[in-house]
């Protein structure tokens, strides 16, 4: 099977060799592989495993079935949570794909300062949720943001305090994040439309397409698979919001901005509720997994 | 396929049209550059003239007091010392897992994708949805092995959580660039007589440059960015910018120092800022790499 | 006033002409190809026709129409593209009824014509499909099809056939052949392939370099090409081209070539060619490799066939022909003999050159000299 070259001594042609070399890419790979065993699908476990214990501050490891459960969906602030994150996701996904889509249809028309307004609407992903939730918090602070500002230049009545308002608070979250991350889709979406087939663009002008066909008929359902990835990316993000609730509200006021995330942290840490804390996690795990499984494997088996 | 734009020759934009695409996207512009405007401006001006409702206009009187309190003698928390020691954290942080979890990266991806073997692509299947993961679903063990480790509270120990979760991202990015490398050339050195490591060094390594670049740049961000691990695994002495930042703000006692605060923002973003601004080609080729077309 | 007249058209980017004057008229039912190497102005003419692209200077008229400042879609033309540009979201039915959706044509009515066009074509079978799941032929069907749906007055190809694998190629050459007689229609045809300029034309437009170099029907291009590059392009192998010297002889004006082994060979012209008036001039003679035969060979009813003993270089048996190398005034000339003839390499043969298919170019303006 080996090609022995006479000049270079290198290696004898034995057994042992042989086991060597093909082991070594699985001896490699396998520190990597035991990370990820242990301290992402172990950690799942065990943490699953602690939502069905009456763990308070430290693991317990007495089974109380799906008690944990029972109560979490009894809570009023976990209601609340789930409620915020429909609310919030659902803007959050739609306002971002619109206005993304908006941005990269203007910006395909052969613009000139092109790549600097794309630097423009990009830049805020470089920032951390912490960084943005600041800006933001004290821009739509009552006294002494918008409010302040616009009531300073005369206009006395005008009123903005969605951010101390329990019913608008989910709002000004959903604003903040799409400041964030509308850019990013808007990538995306530029690229999906260059690479869309020049010559098709063509053909639709002879058969007589206006404008407005050509992008409905023929260029926006060619950008599905990019719908589909910004689906999944901001559902993703919207599930896992954590940083920008604690820096823009901390969860308030009261508790109503409650997200999955800042309950699971506030009842295994603070309210010292592990169980409880153990099952929402659990929760937030499943419904990720429902999310990008189905896409994780279609890309895998297009792969093939 | 013909070059830039998909409807170059094909859309002919009347002028009217034009401006109003003209005019549109600098509206956007001034919405994105907006809160970064509020920050440095109303970093640099006295408290008076933001609680006055001065937020939106430049300073009267300009200082960099703010700064040079957000960077040493701001409370954070118990102790007034500024932000420094906490920037100085998140490098110390942010460095060696940057570098390992590129190291690491670049080798996986060599392995998944030139040393087939049965059961890779389930091997990269678990990795890769681990990248995708709530974090809540680790923390309580993690906050365990930590201290069993001897690592909790302490930077090594965020360095360590960073590694770990940095992993399956970097092995995307190295996997992806390193499935388009042509494998004739691996072969071509194997029949020369070089071994596993030697072509890595040799061959594929020196290839890796751009994949290198925007793994560093997605992780460094990433990291840098990072709030959740570093407020659950960090004590006082070791949390990084992010939260030390949070904590900044959050204080309760006394006057909020609204200038000070966004000094603090503005030398928390720094950083990731500046990366972008020099190298957002590779930046951006790192946020469709993870998440178009997996 | 023809079909579809392009009058002194020309193209210009900025400073730099991509289509010098150009004066073409074609008939209806026509097939008018435009041929030539890449970067030689082709696609822009085609471009220029169906109004993807603006005309510098110059005219295109349609019917008498001009279509100065009118849009694709009114022009009444229909394109086929190099990579078929069938819209990947929408099945083959909806594909080809897109331009009769866009024009206002009610749907029985759109029905009745795709169901006549894919009959025609068939692919009656694959209406419900997705271009995706469809061969290089298929989908090359259905692109003729979307465009035979409209009944326009122009066709115009962008070459169609470069795509497909060669057996396909030829088989769907035919085809459009097939279409053109039955239907009748108009049609301007860009390739780069002078095999598919020549089957498939009535007029050929041979470009190069913003030029056209020669326009004329098949033959025409083929026996009489207009200068070296068409002499050169058209046919395949290419048409043999070697210096000579024009002189006389016995009342004959004959060409003198060189041989390998430098003798001196005479040509002697046909009566009617007329060469006596180029005595004394440098020429470069052009005879194709089928006029370069075994004797037994050659043209019986040619009486212009002049034996030559050259030395045997190369020999290419083909399976149906035999391509035989040698050197003729100092350049690589093939001729090409019959299958069963024994030719051996290294040794001097006595091959037949059919001066009835002979053209002379002048060297320096590459032109071809006399009618």
């Amino acid at each position: 099977m080996t090609m022995t070259v006479p000049k270079t001594s290198a290696r004898p042609a034995k057994q042992g060799g042989d086991w060597l070399r093909d082991a070594i890419p699985k001896l490699v790979l396998s520190p990597s592989l035991f990370i990820i065993l242990v301290f992402v699908y172990g950690f799942i476990f065990f943490t699953f495993y602690l939502s069905f214990t009456d763990s308070r501050i430290l693991p317990s490891h007495d089974l109380v079935g799906w008690l944990n459960y029972e109560r979490l969906f009894k809570i009023r602030g976990w209601d609340i949570a789930v409620v915020n994150l429909l609310i919030f996701g659902s803007l959050y996904i739609v306002i971002c794909c619109v206005l993304g889509l908006l941005l990269a249809i203007l910006l395909d028309q052969k613009i000139r300062a092109e790549g600097f307004i794309r630097t423009v609407y990009l830049y805020p992903m470089a920032l951390s949720f912490i960084v943005t939730g600041i800006a933001w918090k004290w821009f739509l602070d009552p006294g002494i943001g918008l409010q302040a500002v616009v009531r300073s230049w005369g206009w006395e009545s005008f009123t903005f305090t969605w951010i101390k308002d329990s019913d608008m608070a989910i709002y000004t979250i959903v604003i903040a994040a799409v400041w964030q991350t509308s850019g990013f889709v808007m990538a995306m979406f530029l690229a999906g439309l260059r690479g869309i087939d020049n010559e098709v663009m063509k053909a639709a002008q002879i058969d007589g397409a206006s404008t407005v066909a050509l992008y409905r008929r023929i260029i926006i359902p060619q950008l599905r698979p990019a719908f589909m990835s910004a689906f999944v990316v901001l559902a993703h993000m919207a599930i896992k919001s954590y940083d920008l609730i604690i820096a823009l509200t901390g969860g308030g006021p009261g508790t109503a901005t409650e997200m999955p995330a800042t309950f699971m942290y506030s009842y295994t840490f603070t309210r010292n509720q592990m169980g409880i804390g153990a099952a929402s996690a659990t929760i937030m795990l499943m419904s990720i997994a429902a999310i990008m499984v189905p896409y994780i494997y279609s890309e895998l088996r297009e792969k093939k | 396929m013909a070059g830039s734009s998909a409807s170059q020759q094909v859309i002919r934009t009347g002028g009217g049209a034009r401006f109003a695409i003209y005019t549109i996207l600098l509206i956007f512009c001034l919405y994105y550059l907006l809160p970064l405007y509020v920050m440095v401006v109303n970093s640099l001006k006295p408290l008076s003239e933001i609680t006055s409702g001065g937020m939106m206009s430049l300073p009267k009187d300009w200082t960099t007091a703010p700064w040079a309190s957000a960077w040493s003698t701001a409370q954070v928390g118990v102790e007034a010392t500024g932000l420094k020691p906490y920037f100085i954290n998140s490098i110390l942080m942010v460095v060696p897992a940057v570098a390992l979890s590129t190291i690491l990266g670049a080798l996986n991806g060599y392995v998944l994708t030139k040393w087939r073997f049965r059961g890779d692509t389930i091997i990269f299947g678990l990795l890769l949805f681990g990248c995708f993961i709530p974090f809540q679903m680790v923390l309580i063990p993690m906050a365990r092995m930590l201290g069993l480790m001897g690592l909790a509270g302490t930077v090594p120990g965020l360095v360590f959580v960073h590694l770990v979760y940095g992993i399956g991202f970097s092995t995307l990015y190295f996997k992806n660039y390193y499935q388009q490398f042509p494998t004739e050339l691996v072969r071509a050195a194997m029949i020369d007589g070089a071994g596993f490591f030697t072509i890595f060094r040799r061959i594929m390594l020196p290839a890796s440059g751009p994949i290198a670049v925007v793994c560093i740049i997605w992780q460094f961000t990433n990291i840098w960015n990072d709030f959740l691990f570093g407020a659950s695994f960090s004590d006082f002495d070791s949390q990084p910018m992010t939260v030390a930042l949070n904590n900044l703000v959050q204080s309760s006692t006394g006057v909020k120092e609204y200038n000070v605060h966004f000094a603090g923002a503005i030398l928390a973003a720094l950083p990731t800022l500046l990366v972008y601004i020099v190298a957002g080609r590779y930046f951006v080729r790192g946020l469709m790499a993870g998440s178009v077309k997996g | 006033m023809s079909f579809l007249d392009i009058n002194n058209a020309t193209k210009s980017y900025g400073a730099v002409k991509v289509l010098h004057e150009t004066d073409i008229s074609v008939d209806e039912g026509e097939f008018l190809v435009l041929v030539g190497p890449s970067g030689c102005g082709k696609s822009t003419l085609l471009n220029m026709i169906a109004g993807l692209e603006e005309v510098t200077s110059g005219d295109i008229a349609i019917k008498g129409r001009s279509m100065t400042g009118v849009k694709p879609a009114d022009r009444n033309i229909a394109m086929v593209f190099q990579s078929y540009a069938l819209y990947p979201t929408m099945n083959v039915g909806q594909n080809i009824a897109f331009g009769l959706e866009m024009h206002g044509v009610p749907k029985p009515d759109r029905d009745k014509a795709v169901d006549q066009v894919s009959d025609l074509l068939q692919i009656g079978h694959l209406l419900d499909r997705k271009p995706g799941q469809l061969s290089g032929g298929q989908r090359q069907r259905v692109a003729m099809g979307r465009a035979l749906v409209r009944d326009p007055d122009v066709f115009l190809f962008d070459e169609p056939l470069s795509n497909l694998d060669a057996k396909l190629r030829v088989d769907m050459r035919t085809e459009i052949k097939k279409l053109h007689q039955k239907l009748g229609t108009t049609i301007v045809y860009v390739t780069h392939d002078q095999i598919e300029a020549l089957t498939l034309s009535t007029r050929i437009a041979v470009m190069f370099g913003g030029h056209v170099q020669q326009l004329g029907t098949p033959k025409e291009i083929y026996d009489r090409p207009a200068n070296m590059f068409v002499a050169g392009f058209m046919g395949s192998p290419s048409m043999n081209l070697f210096p000579a010297n024009v002189a006389e002889e016995n009342g004959q004006a004959v060409a003198k070539v060189a041989l390998g082994d430098g003798s001196v060979v005479s040509l002697p012209f046909p009566e009617r060619s007329d060469m006596t008036g180029q005595v004394g001039r440098e020429i470069v003679l052009g005879i194709r490799p089928e006029a370069i035969t075994d004797p037994d060979g050659a043209d019986r009813n040619s009486q212009s066939v002049h034996p030559v003993d050259a030395l045997v270089e190369v020999t290419e048996p083909a399976g149906s022909d035999t391509f035989v190398v040698t050197h003729l005034g100092g350049k690589e000339v093939t001729g090409r003999f019959r299958a069963d003839v024994d030719v051996e390499v290294g040794k001097v043969f006595q091959f037949a050159i059919n001066m009835e298919k002979a053209v002379a170019f002048d060297p320096k303006s590459e032109e071809r000299i006399s009618a």
